[in-house]
């Protein structure tokens, strides 16, 4: 297996190292009864995947924050947590998931574990990659919004089952943690668990599976994609068409065609790897040639 | 190529994405909600709902 560059192992470290820091609530880790933190940082947002149900988290998760306005008995819509994200989007697009999404950095230190690997094929993937936006259109925002029991309570659906994060981050400490909890295991834990399970195990052979087909928080960052602050540019004069930034790249991008796809988590890899120097993060779209404007021309002898 | 987004309609859509942040926080009573959901173990979210 080929050994980490640089900028990839910079990206660990600051993916693990916000992973433990918003996790670092060290009461909610002692075995014994559950006691999740319940301070006023709860009322934050993380930018990335971090179940709130985990024992150690500090902030809440903005995918569960949106489907509990929208799922409370009087109906709302989320405008604190729907701006904030939009704002983080704007902002950088998809970043946050190459940088600071703990469940992107479990995934991709899942598909380190040396076994073959599995190329889906690639009209199955260009279909499932609108898995996610069916997530957070019917799954986060239709049915919490519009669902409601004869009690007139919403339910999250998204949380309740489908997330995976929550299974593995939450639910899984917790059961260990508390003996009490063991008993409440039913059908809705083992559909959960399974579901979390083949996220696992498909994280082993494919490159970050949930946040290519599953994750409604990468699908929301991908509509701002073409439109952020920060934006990727590719130079076609310096480029020498050698094909590595398209090889590098596990999310299936190939920057060249498109630099601000919505599949790219701008983790930097194929900026790296060009040996030209073609591609880089500036900000804005890139300037371009008014009529009659001179530029400085490279000539290649 | 295509023409990119000019930076104009990103930044006037940074501007209503705060706008609409600040009028949850202020006028929706949303950060409540979330605080109160976020602080107690949520079944669903664990798989125990
Ligand atoms: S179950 Fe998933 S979506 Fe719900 S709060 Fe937890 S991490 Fe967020
Ligand atoms: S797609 Fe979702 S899980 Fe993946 S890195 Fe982005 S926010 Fe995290
Ligand atoms: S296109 Fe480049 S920055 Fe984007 S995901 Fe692929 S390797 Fe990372």
């Amino acid at each position: 297996m080929k050994s980490d560059t640089k900028n990839s192992v910079v990206r660990k470290l600051v993916q693990g190292g916000w992973g433990v820091l918003s996790n670092s609530y060290v009461q909610g880790w002692m075995p014994g009864p559950p006691a999740i933190y319940q301070g006023p940082l709860k009322r934050f947002c993380v930018p990335g995947m971090n179940c709130h149900s985990c024992p150690g988290a500090l902030g809440s998760c903005p995918i569960g924050a949106m489907q509990a306005v929208f799922n409370g008995r009087r109906r709302k819509f989320a405008f604190y947590v729907v701006g904030y994200l939009a704002t983080i989007g704007l902002l950088v697009g998809r970043f946050i998931c190459g940088w600071l999404c703990l469940f992107g950095l479990i995934q991709e230190l899942l598909y380190k574990i040396p076994t073959p690997k599995i190329k889906v094929p690639e009209k199955a993937d260009r279909v499932l990659r609108y898995l996610k936006y069916v997530m957070l259109g019917v799954f986060v925002f239709a049915l919490p919004f519009f669902y409601r029991t004869k009690l007139g309570m919403g339910e999250p659906f998204f949380c309740q089952f489908i997330c995976p994060v929550g299974t593995l981050e939450g639910g899984i400490p917790l059961v260990l943690l508390d003996e009490t909890m063991r008993g409440a295991l039913g059908w809705h834990f083992r559909w959960k668990f399974a579901l979390m399970l083949l996220c696992v195990f498909s994280s082993i052979f494919i490159y970050r599976p949930f946040c290519k087909y599953v994750c409604p928080l990468g699908a929301f960052y991908a509509l701002f994609q073409k439109v952020s602050v920060m934006r990727m540019r590719f130079d076609q004069d310096k480029c020498v068409s050698c094909g590595l930034c398209a090889k590098t790249c596990k999310m299936g991008v190939n920057p060249v065609l498109d630099p601000n796809s919505a599949e790219c988590i701008r983790c930097s890899e194929c900026v790296h790897v060009c040996p030209k120097q073609a591609l880089s993060f500036g900000v804005g779209p890139k300037k371009e040639v008014k009529p009659g404007e001179t530029v400085p021309v490279r000539l290649n002898v | 190529m295509k023409r990119e987004a000019p930076i104009q309609v990103t930044l006037l859509m940074l501007a209503l994405s705060i706008a609409m942040c600040g009028y949850g926080v202020l006028y929706n009573n949303e950060v409540k909600i979330v605080l109160k959901k976020a602080t107690a173990i949520c079944m669903q979210c664990i798989g125990l709902g």
